[in-house]
């Protein structure tokens, strides 16, 4: 769906959080100079239309006990890594599947995911039990564990360009 | 901090999609946990307050409202602070995550172009002096449903 001048001033305003106020709708559209209707009716319109992909309730695992956040990269070729990806997608354990360029001679792996858990050991038991039921250890795979969180919030679109 | 009691729990477990898009939605939560309204809004303003929660959003599909791209630097560790600290500063970048690798910090740079993503690095790089990998997305597989957090 192609987003309007105002989607995107909607999205912006919600990147910094949506007011915990009575009426946190209304505020938005206030802010905005639109009103809450149009602002509700426009909010469940870009969720059925896929842009957002969810809406709601946005934590922060580091601070819940969510120590171990792995970034697993996986070098697999061109024509095996859409599928990969697609099973990769499938399981419970990993949040968000991407394909990315190989850097030839700086970065070698095409496909990203990420795997949360409370402890690195467990996390690095699921990765390779992960890749044994999805048939993937035969590529050459590597944990990035983070350990430490410089910043994290939501995208600021259409603030500073 | 203050222990999480059940309430805490189910406000950050179980409204990660879907929250409701009515004129009162603390009150709508209220009412599936049994709490007054103003008991979500006190409770959720705490838990961002602590830090447990980022915001009450949209998690939005990659470049469909922007641009954006997974960047990394190999910085030494001895200049790793200062090089994290520019990389903050950027009001593009959303993400900031020291690794465990040659490269070492890894960030996520949004902006409302590809061209506008290309500036953003190339100040990162003046500054840092060190040249960063760009890594933009090529194909999203994932579902994102929340994540659970207490199963």
């Amino acid at each position: 769906m192609d987003l309007t001048a105002s989607d995107r001033a909607l999205l912006a305003a919600l990147a910094e959080g949506l007011p915990l106020s009575e009426r946190p709708y209304a505020d938005l559209a206030a802010a905005l100079g639109l009103d809450e209707a149009t602002v509700l009716a426009r909010l469940a319109a870009l969720q059925e239309g896929g842009v957002i992909r969810r809406f709601g309730v946005v934590v922060r695992h580091r601070p819940l006990g969510f120590t171990a956040n792995a970034m697993v990269v996986w070098d697999i070729p061109e024509a095996q890594v859409a599928e990969a990806g697609r099973r990769l997608a499938t399981a419970p354990e990993v949040r968000l599947c991407y394909r990315r360029p190989r850097r030839p001679g700086r970065w070698p792996y095409t496909l990203f995911c990420m795997v949360h858990g409370r402890d690195r050991d467990t996390v690095t038991a699921q990765v390779a039990a992960l890749a044994r039921r999805l048939d993937l250890d035969g590529y050459e795979h590597r944990i990035l564990f983070s350990s430490r969180c410089f910043k994290q919030c939501g995208a600021r679109y259409g603030k500073a360009a | 901090m203050p222990p999480l009691d059940d309430t805490d729990r189910r406000l950050l477990n179980d409204f990660q999609r879907g929250f409701p898009l009515t004129a009162r939605p603390y009150a709508a939560l209220g009412r599936r946990l049994g709490v007054t309204e103003d008991e979500v809004r006190r409770r959720l303003g705490r838990l961002r307050d602590q830090g447990l929660i980022s915001r009450i959003g949209a998690v939005v599909r990659p470049h469909t409202a922007g641009c954006s791209t997974l960047a990394a630097l190999a910085v030494p560790p001895a200049d790793l602070d200062r090089v994290a600290a520019l990389v903050s500063d950027q009001p593009e970048v959303n993400h900031n995550y020291q690794r465990e690798h040659t490269f070492n910090l890894w960030f996520v740079v949004c902006a409302d172009s590809r061209p506008a993503v290309t500036r953003v690095l190339e100040r990162i790089a003046a500054a840092s002096g060190l040249e960063p990998l760009d890594l933009p997305l090529l194909e999203d597989f994932h579902i994102d449903l929340g994540f659970p957090l207490w199963t």
